[in-house]
């Protein structure tokens, strides 16, 4: 399943430098997201994982550009979408970017449905704010995207309400709404995690089907690296609202480079080994109010050097293609 | 749908029942009706003869059958006081108590309902604060005092409004903004609270990804999954502004079933009392009943359930 192919020809679609979002709190600035930097190709499947509080949901919200603001902001960076920078751009003109050239699939499928409208007039209503079509085409197109997404019946399904659909269904009506206006990112935020296993695989396999249709981008926030290496083409490592190491599915799975990495897929539980105990990173990571000077992950690092405390590492390239920010590498 | 809306109005019929019992109860367990018709001068047989006519020489189960039967149809005696029937003199005075309460309850909505959108949605400005100040002052300051000191101001001093009485169309202001209130503030706060939850959620996060604009998303999206608490205390204030209008009505001299009551109190005319309190049960139940329609039909989960 793991793609090489890392398409370093084809198009990039989104570009992300040096992008840092702070928020301001009464402990101090809050460096959720603090310079990352990345090009998503037409296509292409990235996979940014990390541990809770890593920065993945901020750089989701930040690509949206739904950081709430107050206390939130984007500090500096650029947010190149289909050739356009849409940090300085209105919210106005943000809005009609939202769900028609970057869409979203959120976490929780019980409560990302509003309870009030049915499920058609929610696909419809996507359609609306976009294109600007007759009444009886929004509903046919909201037909064809809900068919796309496997609902069985419909036709009839339209004129149900969030509550009378399973967690599967109603997760299915999200990427609908999500792929109604043929974006060209999808960003998929843990769209699978509070699903039945069985139920996860299927949706992923939807994924797979609608990326392959319309040759759409999609980021794949995610902690779970089966997921990783079942979806994604290249993944980037988050620690402490930084990318620190970047690459394909197979450099990252056979040459971690970053001990942060390493000790990641070393505590993914394993069906062909023996353990007592399972692996897992000892401490906690840094506050982001009050980073160290030096690397965020010092204090947790097995080999750790003094130069470590003293500077931040510079982004090296491990191999083609294969990033580390690590004193290590060479 | 239908199930559900036979299911309420079950529910407000055995309520209605359930109040009859008990004014029926109390009114016998409050003493023998004679010694309130009937002066000192009435000899045995007066006081035999009475009791044929008003039933109290059957068994008390007869008794409640001949009181239902009576209320069925309307009737619900003659008021001592007033010497004329019940129902007459409550059909009089209802029509004031009506108004005062739709008036009232009107005010609630339109000023908690908007300022509690505008708090949630400006939360922590210079708005928020007006709110906050207009909710403390109408839940924490007593009707009679809040009235007496509008009276004050705006009767007295400015002359702006009549002090008391129902004479032009201004003098219905005050009363009811006195009695509307409180209300007005409880809305305030339950829509402001609603809001904030509403606007937190993730269907809300949903519809800003899909590209919907700021306004949209809170007169559609948010408004009416924030209406759906706001709404349930609707019925409740519906019925209370109606029955809760005694201090009201009696410090702004109201002539409506409110000050009825208080004056058949006061001149022990039970029968009448009877009425004004079937009465009251009956705007409560409807008023109730109402409100449970309207929440059907904002939120779809009740609906079908």
């Amino acid at each position: 399943m793991v793609t090489t192919d890392t398409r370093i020809d084809t198009e990039v679609v989104l570009s992300v430098e040096d992008l840092r979002t702070h928020f301001t709190t009464r402990w101090g600035t809050v460096k959720a997201v603090d310079g990352i930097s990345f090009d998503l190709r037409k296509g292409e499947t990235l996979g940014i994982v990390g541990e809770s509080g890593c920065g993945k949901s901020v750089t989701m919200l930040s690509l949206m550009r739904l950081i709430p603001v107050p206390p939130g902001q984007i500090v500096s960076g650029k947010i190149v979408l289909d050739g356009e920078d849409i940090v300085p751009i209105s919210e106005q003109e943000m809005a009609e970017i939202r769900g028609s050239k970057i869409a979203l699939i959120i976490q929780d499928p019980m409560t990302s449905l509003n309870p009030v409208f049915s499920i058609g007039n929610q696909v419809e209503e996507a359609i609306e704010i976009h294109q600007d079509i007759p009444k009886q085409s929004i509903m046919d197109r909201a037909l064809e995207v809900l068919r796309k997404v496997n609902i069985p019946a419909a036709e009839t399904r339209v004129k149900d309400y969030p509550h009378q659909m399973s967690g599967g269904m109603r997760q299915r009506v999200v990427g609908a709404i999500g792929i109604s206006c043929q974006p060209q990112v999808l960003i998929a935020d843990e769209p699978t995690t509070s699903l039945d296993v069985t139920i996860q695989a299927q949706y992923l396999k939807l994924l797979k089907d609608i990326q392959k249709d319309s040759d759409l981008s999609i980021i794949f926030i995610t902690h779970d690296f089966g997921i990783v290496a079942k979806m994604c083409d290249r993944v980037a490592v988050m620690y402490a609202g930084r990318i620190v190491e970047h690459g394909s599915v197979r450099d990252i799975f056979n040459n971690p480079s970053h001990p942060y990495t390493e000790a990641l897929l070393a505590s993914v539980p394993r069906m062909d080994r023996v353990v007592d105990r399972l692996f897992s990173i000892e401490g906690q990571p840094p506050p982001l109010h009050d980073l160290p000077v030096g690397c965020a992950f010092a204090d947790r690092c097995p080999v750790v050097m003094d130069k470590c405390r003293e500077s931040y590492p510079e982004i090296k390239a491990v191999s083609d293609g294969h990033t580390a920010a690590c004193w290590k590498v060479e | 749908m239908q199930k559900y809306l036979a299911r309420r109005f079950l529910l407000a019929f055995v309520t209605l029942l359930s109040v009859s019992l008990i004014i029926f109860i109390m009114s016998r367990v409050s003493g023998d009706p004679r010694h309130i018709y009937l002066d000192d001068y009435s000899t045995q047989e007066d006081w035999d003869r009475m009791g044929e006519v008003l039933g109290l020489d059957k068994p008390y189960y007869e008794q409640y059958g001949m009181f239902l039967k009576g209320a069925v149809k309307g009737d619900f005696g003659e008021s001592v006081r007033e010497a004329r029937p019940v129902t007459e003199v409550v059909l009089e005075r209802s029509p004031a108590t009506l108004l005062l309460g739709s008036v009232a309850f009107s005010f609630s909505i339109l000023v908690g309902v908007p300022l509690g959108i505008l708090s949630a949605v400006k939360r922590g400005t210079w708005m928020d604060q007006v709110g906050k100040i207009i909710a403390l002052i109408g839940q924490s300051a007593p009707p009679f005092w809040l009235g007496i000191m509008l009276m004050f101001f705006f009767a007295v001093q400015l002359g702006m409004v009549p002090p008391y009485g129902k004479q032009d169309w201004n003098s219905i202001i005050l009363p009811a903004v006195t009695l509307g209130w409180y209300y007005a503030a409880a809305n305030l706060r339950l829509v402001r609270s609603a809001m904030l939850d509403v606007l937190d959620s993730e269907y809300i996060k949903l519809a800003r990804a899909k590209g919907v604009n700021s306004r949209t998303i809170i007169m559609k999206h948010a408004f009416r999954n924030a209406l759906i608490p706001p709404l349930t205390f609707a019925g409740v204030t519906l019925g209370a502004l109606v029955t809760g209008s005694l201090v009201v009505e009696t410090v702004f001299a109201w002539p409506g079933l409110g000050r009825l009551a208080i004056e058949a109190l006061f001149a022990f005319d039970y029968p009448l009392l009877q009425g004004v309190v079937i009465t009251f049960t009956l705007l409560y139940v409807t008023a109730a009943f109402v409100v449970d329609v309207l929440y059907a039909y904002v939120d779809p989960r009740i609906r079908y359930a």
